[in-house]
């Protein structure tokens, strides 16, 4: 920053986007709060919302052909000032969270309304707008250190969102409070990591990092950091042994809230793992490609496994679909692990697909949930006559989850087997097929559930309102959508890849 | 505290100085240690002595718990809002040389000044807000039990 008069060409706003893709849900929260009034915050919430939407899509549309844009904050240039640095990969993410929290937001109102009482909805969808703008900064930042203040930004604003279940059923307050513990725990872990580099860098830009890391090598401190930062955000991501927090935070949660965090919060978690990993350390250290080998490809298996059979003994379908949501995030580490162009396209294709899919399906739950009371499928059994639309959206979300050819979920997975055969890896692929197998198992339950059996007897007659049903409905045409148009979805994934895998290189390209 | 005549003299006494020293943190932070958190949790001190010594209904009736939950989100919006201005006027979030673009070290300390303000002004109220939160819960013993 220069002291004497310089000469200064005005910024357009287009190149403001990516501080305003976080600046514009960011005013939004306390400008919702300041108003305090309910029927508003809805509409600031849904606006806002809409906004960044935009945003994200015209950044992706500048760099999707393998462009990169800085914008620095304040004026103050890296590495001393913070860095926002948007590239395919997280414009990709970018746009998958603003686009579902646009979508998730209609619905939201209605189911709001009936789960959480009148006072409390200003405060709520302030709550929702912090949370967004946690999930978008985290993405979009080019600075260590930020990442994880807007990683707390995100985090502690769920906590509060998860509580807000407790009208419903008091437990979402213990299912609030594991997560606070273990998503602080996830938090140390991830700052004393970062704190390792910069003792052994001297610096927090990732680009930075990324060139001093490179040039020195591997050193203890290194690696040390590297183990911490994959353990504090396997945390955060659910990344198998450290799932625990997430069945019970998704089972209480408000159905809107769930819908919002199952699509956005861990994949935001997955995206922050794939840009440490290839970005910021040299996949091509020793101690990187065993970790993925040796640990995270072993652990993402038995995710798979382990995470569906318990799905499959579920009687509620809220948890069933939590313990499913373990499993899948399973199928992206072990895209990641693959090290490969096809394995990780594989994992930033389903970390979307499986976006969309799993907001389908929430909403669905939400909507019987909305009608019936409860999630048990003890509830909402026969529901398949009463509410068709709602049961539809279900079926083929469910379809979805399973990866029926036809569906988003077939496209990933396509991928990722095709993945492990590049490498050789033939009984990953024959597992990755047996695992989609008890997807089946699960996903046959939801539909003799909503179908085969007669309905409860107490249970008010009628369909969803429609703006829970159309929300629900754009998710689950997505879900068909983006398993017949690929070129969106994969060409972004592949770019993405592309930018990953090539390194710290990649990081570099001024 | 009706019998405590010391304390609440001493108190009415110290509360108005409190405020003033917050003030002079807030405002003279640029030139010395300070700033708007310090001088934030200052002025929300005062508030705290004056709830603590003649309770919680009194300190309320001064400083009402709604206009608290406001300020938090005004101090933001201020903080915010700086960026903004500099944003609109053509340089980047929160580039002070935009207030002064002749002289750009007058430009970072308009700038200061203001996004100093916002901090203050929602320390002060998260301070204030934790406290009536904690003061507010019932009492599990009155005060003839002790």
């Amino acid at each position: 920053m220069a002291t004497e008069a310089a000469h200064h060409t005005a910024m357009s706003l287009a190149e403001q986007l990516p501080v305003l893709q976080v600046l514009v849900p960011f005013l939004a929260a306390p400008l919702i709060v300041f108003v305090g009034h309910r029927g508003l915050a809805w509409l600031v919430a849904f606006v806002t919302s809409a906004a960044a939407f935009v945003i994200a899509g015209l950044m992706l549309g500048q760099v999707i052909g393998g462009g990169v844009i800085y914008y620095h904050i304040g004026g103050w240039a890296p590495p001393l000032g913070i860095e926002y640095r948007v590239d395919a990969t997280n414009a990709f993410v970018l746009l998958l969270v603003s686009g579902i929290s646009t979508i998730v937001l209609p619905y939201a109102r209605q189911s709001v309304a009936s789960e959480i009482p009148l006072r409390h909805h200003a405060l709520f969808y302030a709550c929702y707008m912090l949370c967004l703008t946690g999930l978008l900064g985290v993405v979009v930042t080019g600075d260590a250190f930020n990442v994880f203040v807007f990683l707390e930004i995100s985090s502690l604003s769920t906590y509060v969102l998860v509580a807000q279940g407790s009208h419903r059923d008091k437990r979402a307050l213990t299912a609030a409070y594991d997560y606070l513990i273990m998503g602080t725990i996830g938090a140390t872990f991830f700052v004393i990591g970062l704190g390792m580099l910069y003792m052994a860098t001297g610096t927090l830009n990732m680009a930075d990092l990324a060139a001093r890391i490179a040039s020195q090598g591997a050193n203890r401190t290194v690696i040390a950091a590297f183990g911490f930062i994959v353990v504090g955000m396997g945390l955060k991501a659910a990344l198998y042994p450290l799932h625990l927090w997430l069945p019970n935070a998704y089972t209480y949660a408000p159905s809107a809230v769930t819908s919002f965090l199952a699509a956005t919060a861990t994949k935001v978690a997955i995206y922050v793992l794939m840009r440490f990993m290839f970005s910021v350390f040299q996949p091509a250290f020793l101690f990187e490609g065993n970790t993925l080998e040796f640990l995270i490809m072993p652990l993402a298996v038995m995710a798979m496994f382990a995470a569906s059979v318990i799905a499959i003994f579920q009687t509620d379908l809220k948890r069933l679909l939590a313990y499913s949501s373990i499993a899948q995030i399973g199928y992206m580490l072990l895209g990641i692990g693959m090290l490969s162009q096809t394995g990780l396209t594989a994992a930033i294709v389903h970390l979307f697909n499986h976006g969309i899919t799993k907001a389908a399906l929430f909403m669905g739950v939400g909507a019987l949930v909305f009608r019936t009371g409860g999630s048990f499928f003890d509830r909402v059994q026969g529901m398949g006559k009463t509410m068709p639309w709602t049961s539809g959206a279900i079926v083929i979300g469910g379809l979805s989850l399973i990866g029926v050819p036809g569906t988003a979920g077939f496209v990933s997975k396509w991928y990722l087997v095709q993945g492990a055969l590049e490498k050789g890896w033939w009984p990953v692929a024959v597992l990755i097929v047996v695992s989609s197998l008890l997807a089946v198992i699960y996903v046959w339950q939801i539909i003799e559930a909503l179908y085969l059996q007669a309905p409860a007897k107490d249970i008010p007659a009628g369909e969803a309102p429609a703006t829970m049903l159309i929300p629900m409905w754009i998710m689950a045409l997505a879900c068909i959508y983006f398993g017949l148009a690929t070129d969106i979805t994969l060409g972004a994934a592949q770019a993405a890849a592309q930018g990953l895998l090539a390194g710290s290189s990649g990081m570099l390209s001024h | 505290m009706r019998h405590h005549l010391i304390l609440r003299v001493v108190t009415k006494l110290l509360v108005g100085c409190i405020i003033l020293f917050a003030f002079y943190v807030q405002f003279h932070g640029d030139f010395s240690p300070g700033g708007g958190f310090q001088a934030g949790v200052i002025m929300a001190v005062a508030f705290i002595l004056y709830g603590i010594v003649f309770g919680l209904r009194k300190v309320q009736a001064v400083f009402p718990p709604w206009v608290v939950h406001k300020m938090v989100a005004l101090g933001v919006l201020i903080y915010a809002g700086t960026g903004v201005v500099s944003l609109f006027l053509g340089y980047g979030f929160l580039d002070y040389g935009a207030f002064a673009p002749h002289h750009p070290s007058h430009g970072q300390h308009y700038g200061i000044l203001a996004v100093e303000f916002g901090v203050g002004v929602t320390v002060t109220g998260v301070m204030v807000a934790i406290y009536y939160a904690f003061a507010a819960r019932p009492a599990r013993l009155s005060d003839e039990e002790w």
